[in-house]
């Protein structure tokens, strides 16, 4: 008994050690919290990266190539920052809205007029997605233009293209709550888009058996025409599908990212120290390793170690530096899109009437060169032409597989030179076939009993699509490198996109004429 | 045939049995996927019936014409006797109003005569003709889910 008791006497008694706890509550805390101590040397910088959660997405040391403003535009950090904004303004329009059709309306409205910072809310929701188009574009031109597909990087431009339609389907989604005239006519067009193959199954006489366009067309409406099912179901796709869909394929895509090794960058590129970026001559290492010895696991199975290369003395630690100048991207984005939403507001037309289409009757602007197409063939243009141009950008990496020149834009002088022709030309082609349908019509205005099959197989928006690949095979023909035509493709696809896009925008009025601006539609 | 070929050829049981469990997992599969896109299609739809009345013969007079604005259907009245035109334009579903020349459509600007056959834009059919009836108490009913053949008219007592 005596001996426990000394024992007890060394060591402070429990009372004594709660009152130390609770005396440096504050340091263990942040002890626990931030584990590796403030990150004020470089181990404790790498330390802080690799335990925390959120921070461990990146690499503990980042390439001064991916933080060369010039290479990524940051193009891809905007595009996720304007996901973020609209993940959390989308939540406060929740608080708000229901998905009824009695009342949906009406919750906009009160939105808008009557909720304390509602209507600054639903515009930063709406232009922060809408800008997310523009961006997630311009980010696969950025990686496109800086040959950035390649090297294990294939399929993490499939899951890009992916990302790139759920933000157009979730974009278009979110233009149906409101339940005003537009959402209730863009419904109505896209249902019927949906059931577009039934211009094909009707030519074979099959619709009877196989409606697949019907079914397609009652699955999203829960119905055969726009009801309270359809805005259910539309909004159970905005609020929970495709968000989902989207963290799953984002989460993917950022993984991979760090799994490639990084953003893409050239084989030799070396800091002179003062900011100025030279490319050098890569050096040659022997052994069966590339670059140096390593027990690590994950480079025994993978041949390397992520985010590892062979110029590892130019990497700088993320913290600060990779960090900051994502913090700075995302708060001039918020600043960015907070100001736009304060001067310019989100449409809202009268309620939804099944009576009156509204005319012209417009897709929103996104779509606005898809509905150019289907001016010709709901079928082609709706379903075809897209698809094909999706299943033309997910073929890009595996069929230009050639590893010269990467991360750098356009390659070299060729690519500059291919990137400016294919926009010459393709601006000309796009231009001069839409003047030409506008001008004399197309099949149907000259034969009107011409047989549907005709109009599928041949429309403007085909014969554009046929331009634009068998141009780029004549560039691959002609500068032997499918790096060129791949160029060449994109440039082309995104040229068709804007010019289309702006012409269904800005040239079309009522009954889809040709009008130079809005200013010349007649007046009702 | 060597003795060697023919093993390398024969299925073994466990080779059988794999593939089989394989196959018994892809169809389950795609019976699964095909029963939850079932689910999504449902069975009742809470929408209107698409039989309405239109009122006796009297209300349509021999050349007049009337479009019933809440059911998209316009009803006219000749020599021949009473047809039913729908108003949903067959190309993406936009209302049509009548022209000097038919039928526009103001969506992506597609054309129909008088009879609904297309003669501009993109319209892939013929505007529908519906079924009209008439009760037993003389009220006439037209049957928009009932498609008939374009040139139908009805001649009513």
């Amino acid at each position: 008994m005596k001996n426990s008791n000394d024992i007890q006497n060394e060591s402070p008694s429990g009372l004594a050690k709660y009152k130390d706890n609770l005396l440096s509550l504050k340091s263990s805390f942040l002890g626990s919290f931030l584990r590796s101590g403030m990150p004020t040397s470089d181990k404790s910088r790498t330390a802080v990266v690799v335990n925390n959660f959120f921070l461990h997405l990146h690499g503990a040391k980042t390439h001064i190539n991916t933080l060369r403003p010039s290479f990524t535009l940051g193009l891809g950090i905007i595009s996720f920052s304007l996901l973020v904004i609209a993940f959390i303004s989308g939540g406060f329009l929740m608080v708000y809205y229901s998905p009824a059709i009695e009342t949906a309306y009406n919750n906009i409205k009160d939105i808008n007029f009557v909720v304390f910072g509602g209507r600054l809310m639903r515009n930063v929701h709406k232009w922060s997605g809408e800008a997310m188009i523009i961006f997630v574009l311009l980010h696969m031109a950025r990686v496109v233009y800086t040959n950035s597909y390649k090297r294990g990087r294939e399929f993490n431009w499939v899951i890009g293209v992916i990302l790139l339609i759920v933000t157009f389907v979730v974009n278009l989604t979110g233009y149906m709550l409101p339940w005003d005239q537009l959402s209730y006519w863009a419904l109505v067009i896209v249902a019927n888009i949906a059931a577009a193959p039934k211009e094909l199954t009707d030519i074979f006489g099959i619709t009877q058996y196989f409606d697949i366009g019907g079914d397609t067309k009652k699955i999203l409406l829960g119905g055969t025409e726009p009801g309270q099912d359809s805005l259910t179901r539309v909004y159970l796709l905005h609020i929970i599908v495709l968000p989902l869909a989207i963290c799953t394929a984002l989460g993917v895509h950022f993984w991979r990212i760090r799994k490639d090794g990084g953003l893409s960058k050239p084989d030799a590129i070396k800091s002179t120290g003062n900011g100025v970026v030279n490319i050098t001559p890569a050096q040659k290492t022997g052994g069966i390793f590339p670059t140096h010895k390593t027990y690590g696991l994950m480079e025994l199975a993978k041949g390397r170690t992520p985010a590892v290369d062979n110029d590892v003395e130019n990497t700088v630690t993320s913290w600060p530096h990779l960090f900051i100048a994502e913090i700075a991207i995302f708060i001039l984005t918020l600043a960015a899109v907070i100001a736009y939403s304060y001067f310019v507001d989100a449409p809202l037309k009268e309620l939804a009437n099944p009576m009156i289409p509204e005319n012209p009757a417009k897709a929103p602007w996104y779509f606005l060169g898809l509905q150019e197409l289907v001016s010709y063939s709901a079928f082609m243009g709706g379903q075809g032409l897209p698809g094909l141009a999706i299943a033309g950008l997910l073929m890009i990496p595996y069929l230009d597989r050639e590893q010269e020149d990467i991360g750098i834009w356009f390659s070299n002088r060729q690519g500059k030179m291919i990137a400016l022709e294919s926009f010459v030309v393709s601006a000309i082609t796009v231009i001069g076939s839409l003047a030409f349908v506008i001008n004399f019509g197309w099949f149907r205005n000259w034969w009107p009993n011409i047989h549907q099959l005709w109009i599928i197989a041949i429309n403007p928006g085909n014969l554009l699509l046929g331009f634009v690949v068998a141009y780029s095979l004549w560039v691959i023909k002609r500068t032997d490198s499918t790096r060129m035509g791949a160029i060449s493709l994109f440039t082309m696809f995104l040229v068709s996109y804007v010019i289309l896009t702006y012409t269904g925008t800005v040239l079309r009025g009522p009954n889809w004429e040709f009008y130079w601006s809005a200013s010349q539609w007649p007046i009702h | 045939m060597s003795e060697k070929a023919r093993d390398k050829d024969k299925v073994t049981r466990r080779d059988f049995l794999g593939l089989a469990a394989f196959g018994a997992a892809i169809l389950g599969s795609i019976g699964t996927l095909m029963g939850s896109l079932r689910f999504v299609k449902s069975d009742v739809y809470a929408e209107e019936s698409k039989k309405f009345k239109i009122g006796k013969v009297e209300n349509f007079p021999i050349g007049s014409t009337k479009k019933l604005d809440e059911k998209n259907v316009f009803i006219f009245s000749d020599d021949n006797g009473l047809f039913a035109i729908s108003a949903i334009c067959t190309h993406l579903g936009c209302i049509v109003f009548p022209a000097e020349f038919g039928f526009q459509c103001p969506c992506h600007g597609s054309q129909y005569t008088k009879n609904g056959d297309v003669i501009g834009g993109p319209a892939p059919r013929p505007l529908e003709w519906f079924q009209i009836q008439q009760e037993v108490d003389g009220t006439l009913f037209v049957d928009a889910g009932k498609i008939v053949p374009q040139g139908t008219k009805y001649i009513f007592a």
